[in-house]
């Protein structure tokens, strides 16, 4: 019963009658194009599927089920209302090649969040195009090649990226074509600033930065790395990924950056998926806004319209077949009106204090900040050396024993730089109680590593499965379910 | 305070604890040189109700009548199950299942939307999504690329009759790389081997059925595409493949990467977005595929399990090295799909194909009985079509969407320049007899207007 998939239950000749629309003739068809043997798609009554995959959620943690301090990802409450208006009939069952004359309403969303989204980032000009962050990456270096190239600037070749950065920052700058240049990260957390001013040089495109830094404190030089970085010729790119922190309080225009994106699965709450989707817009300041993804919407001769290739000669092109997203953007717009004004600024407020509150409780335990001499951000970071050295119990063993107490692993092994770290973000729709717990948790789990270490490095011991192997998923591959009889 | 749960006593004894006398004061490494955000413009927050009023004010607006447009997003039924489901938190809410322990509902239905999917396009495997169909043929191009190492080239032919607006958007995502997409015009609505050109190519790309509708010969392009060392990039939708002669069984040798758009597998049209890509390929090039995989493997106590594997392609481990830059991908798209495949079931899906197929060949049918319509290029279609109204097509749909609140399909015009009088028209399982009679006459009226 318990290692089911859906194809163990099918029963051939089953059929779901209510799903089944009169069949239609394929008899002018050539027959080089017909289907000679049937596809592996199950065969089931409609409750043994309702029963299938209602069994198989409950075996997944979620937001709405647990804690998920899970750093740099803002698993904060996703609201049932913004999920609701985004579900309507007229935004659900509009064909995206609808003319716009019959689109006004999703189109005044769009124009509507363009507008938010420039007003919170302090820049000048919003494309909603991007389906996620690392999309958003790949536009914001795409403009930024544009631009440079519009300047007859087409030597420089390299990104800066900080060794502590997310993966898909390098990974966009080598899909864009650039080589990626790596600053190191001192002490303190902060980017190194003397290396820095030895790494930029006249090849320097961009430098890809997070504020706060990945290393989940503010980086408070960022205004003397915008200097040395643009006397250099190159450009700010901001990764959007931890905006919440600073959400309504300061903004990426404001610290120099020329281009960023936001990533509204995180600071604009809509759910996370299971891995998606999310959405990334871009922004950018009045010099790279001509090249901008599109479609961007506009309001044109009194109507929202809109605006393609024709308007924005200079644009970096499409990203996807239609308009991105659209239903996440009108989830974010949602939340945002929600909000309001103050609502935004209660936001990095209140993800803050609980950040600082669960890091100075933990640190009163006895766990060891990785930056004890710094404020914590929205996040913080854990640093389990000593336990890893003296008990022999790692950061993922915390992470796998949290699990049994019904809370989800902060982030673990990230950034690389922090050795044996947890990156803990409670985001601010967490109450006091919940983070008591926590400590609560950990707490517990310390105990556990100096009298019953088996315990933790068990774990977890409550869930549906027991640490699974993953050497025998990449040595053995089985990607795809196939008859037992085939299986030898 | 939308959703932030502190009560005043809890701000208060939490500023204790840190040792802080104000919140404010926990932003004290932000430099005073830094101005802050007014947000000037943003409204104050309104309760649920408000925002709800206001935007279903607007959602009312773009209500319409019966949908005849296809051009890759497609009006089918969704079984009201399909997103009870995948709405539930459990779904909904958790992050990408990198703790496989605490996701293992997630893990094993992207394990059974692989084998669907795998199964379907008659290739050995899936990855668990991509955005769309668009930036899913930029992945699918990069990866012919990587797996093609004989190749010296890096030049793609790319088939008229694949979906422009995938190709628009490939062109953006692969431009920075030096791959050169060279576009094979069609020849009334399909190539034939004779008109691909030839010279040094890595790889090509086809559609089927093709953007028009129209059934390309796949098997003596995919023969022809292997004859040239190159790979085969197949572009298909998804509904059709229950009917339809699978890519992995296209010519001698079968396609090398397929790649497409899931939307019709249970994904409501919502302006084209989300909904999600698929890229399958066969075993010899798992380690080039991009995005997330499920592997099935056991646990401690030798239970069956799923875990993502081969991660060692991705951007969080190989960073700079990685095959993409994809992070987030469509996951509740897929739960969704996989939902919508096992709901419909085997005989569910072949007639929704077969349903699709027989309404668009009563449309059409109905419409060239009018002495001013035909079809735009002769051949055998599938599903979708292009009619020839002899008038201009964008003012002919114009007014039927005016006078009747119909969404007449896409006047080609609009993508190809020398088809102003064509009309790409679809009409999927949802259309009645009635709605299409209807559309038929009003399309006619309109045409003899116009």
């Amino acid at each position: 019963m318990a290692n089911e998939t859906i194809f163990d239950i099918s029963q051939p000749n089953r059929i779901a009658h209510a799903q089944c629309p009169e069949s239609g003739s394929l008899a002018d068809l050539p027959p080089n194009c017909v289907r000679k043997t049937p596809p592996l798609i199950p065969e089931v009554s409609e409750i043994q599927a309702i029963r299938h995959y209602t069994n198989l959620s409950q075996q997944n943690f979620a937001i709405d089920r647990n804690f998920y301090p899970l750093g740099s990802c803002t698993m904060k409450y996703n609201p049932r209302g913004a999920h609701r208006v985004a579900s309507l009939p007229g935004f659900l069952n509009r064909h995206p090649l609808t003319a716009a004359s019959a689109s006004q309403g999703v189109l005044e969303c769009l124009f509507d969040l363009q507008e938010i989204l420039a007003v919170v980032t302090g820049t000048d000009a919003v494309s909603l195009a991007p389906m996620a962050g690392a999309q958003g990456e790949l536009a914001g270096l795409l403009m930024i090649r544009a631009y440079h190239n519009e300047q007859g600037d087409t030597d420089r070749d390299e990104v800066i990226i900080p060794t502590a950065a997310h993966g898909t920052n390098p990974a966009t700058a080598t899909m864009c074509g650039y080589k990626v240049a790596e600053v190191q990260v001192g002490g303190d957390g902060d980017v190194d600033l003397e290396d820095l001013k030895r790494t930029v040089s006249s090849r320097t495109a961009a430098i890809m930065l997070t504020n706060p830094s990945t290393c989940a404190v503010f980086e408070r030089q960022i205004t003397e790395i915008s200097d040395v970085v643009h006397d250099a010729g190159g450009l700010l790119y901001y990764d959007g990924a931890n905006l919440n922190a600073i959400l309504g309080k300061i903004c990426p225009g404001n610290m120099g950056f020329d281009v960023l994106h936001l990533n509204l699965h995180k600071t604009f709450a809509t759910p996370h998926g299971g891995g998606g989707p999310g959405a990334g817009p871009v922004a950018v300041n009045n010099r790279l806004a001509r090249f901008l993804p599109i479609p961007v919407v506009g309001f044109v001769d009194n109507q929202f319209d809109w605006l393609g290739e024709q308007q924005l000669p200079q644009t970096i092109g499409r990203l996807s077949a239609f308009m991105g997203n659209t239903g996440i953007l009108i989830r974010a717009l949602a939340y945002a009106l929600m909000l309001g004004r103050e609502g935004m600024v209660r936001v990095a407020e209140h993800a803050t204090l609980n950040a600082n509150y669960l890091a100075k409780e933990l640190e009163r335990v006895g766990f060891t900040l990785a930056y004890p001499n710094r404020k914590a951000t929205h996040e913080f970071l854990v640093t389990l050396t000593s336990e890893a050295k003296d008990l022999q119990v790692r950061a993922m063993d915390f992470a796998k024993r949290l699990l049994d107490f019904g809370i989800h692993a902060p982030t673990t092994y990230f950034p690389l730089l922090v050795p044996e770290c947890l990156l803990i973000e409670p985001t601010e729709t967490e109450c006091k109680e919940q983070l008591d717990e926590f400590v609560d948790a950990m707490k517990h789990i310390r105990e556990e590593a100096v009298n019953d270490p088996d315990t933790v490095r068990g774990a977890p011991h409550g869930l549906y499965r027991k640490r699974l192997d993953e050497v025998q998923a990449a040595r053995e591959l089985d990607l795809a379910w196939s008859p037992p009889d085939d299986e030898s | 305070m939308p959703f932030i749960p502190h009560t005043l006593r809890d701000v208060n004894s939490m500023l204790d604890s840190i040792g802080a006398s104000s919140v404010e004061e926990l932003f004290s490494e932000i430099p005073n040189s830094i101005e802050r955000t007014q947000l000037m413009g943003i409204q104050r927050g309104v309760p649920e109700m408000e925002m709800t009023r206001r935007l279903a004010e607007r959602a009312k607006k773009d209500e319409v009548g019966p949908c005849f447009m296809g051009a890759g997003c497609y009006d089918h039924h969704i079984p009201a199950a399909v997103w009870d489901l995948a709405s539930r938190g459990e779904f909904l809410t958790p992050y990408t299942p990198y703790q496989a322990e605490a996701s293992q509902g997630t893990l094993q239905l992207l394990y059974e939307f692989q084998t669907m999917m795998s199964s379907l396009t008659g290739m050995d495997v899936a990855n668990a999504s991509v955005y769309d169909g668009g930036s899913g043929l930029a992945e699918a191009i990069l990866m012919a690329i990587r797996c093609n190492r004989k190749a010296t080239s890096r030049r793609v032919l790319v088939c008229g009759g694949v979906n422009p607006l995938y190709v628009q958007a490939a062109r953006t995502l692969v431009s920075s790389q030096g791959i050169e997409l060279i576009q094979c015009p069609h020849e009334k609505g399909t190539h034939t081997i004779e008109s691909l050109s030839g010279g040094d190519f890595a790889a090509l790309v086809v559609q089927q059925p093709n953007f028009f509708g129209q059934l390309e010969n796949v098997d003596a392009i995919s023969d022809w595409t292997k004859s040239h060392n190159a790979l085969l990039v197949a572009v298909v939708n998804p509904i059709t493949l229950p009917v339809l002669s699978p890519p992995g069984e296209w010519g001698r040798q079968g396609a090398d990467i397929c790649c497409g758009d899931g939307q019709p597998l249970g994904i409501p049209m919502a302006s084209g977005g989300p909904s999600f890509g698929f890229l399958c390929t066969n075993m010899p090039y798992v380690r080039q595929l991009p995005g997330r995989i499920v592997g099935r493997t056991k646990d401690r106590d030798g239970e069956i399990g799923y875990t993502l594997t081969l991660q060692a392609r991705e951007q969080h481990i190989r960073r700079a090295k990685a095959t993409s830059n994809i992070c987030t991908n469509q996951g509740l798209l897929v739960t969704a799909a996989t939902i919508y495949l096992s709901l419909v079931g085997l005989r569910g899906i072949q007639s929704v194909a077969s349903a699709c197929h027989a309404n668009t060949t009563n449309l059409v049918n109905r419409l060239c009985r009018s002495d001013q319509i035909e079809r735009t290029f002769s051949g055998e279609f599938f599903h979708e079509a292009a009619v020839d109204l002899h008038c201009d097509a964008q003012f002919v749909a114009d007014k039927l969407l005016d006078r009747h609140g119909i969404v007449a399909g896409l006047p080609l015009g609009q993508v190809f320049s020398d088809l102003q009088s064509s009309l790409l028209v679809c009409a999927t399982e949802k259309r009645t007899e009635q709605e299409i009679e209807h559309f038929s006459d009003a399309l006619q009226e309109c045409v003899a207007d116009g």
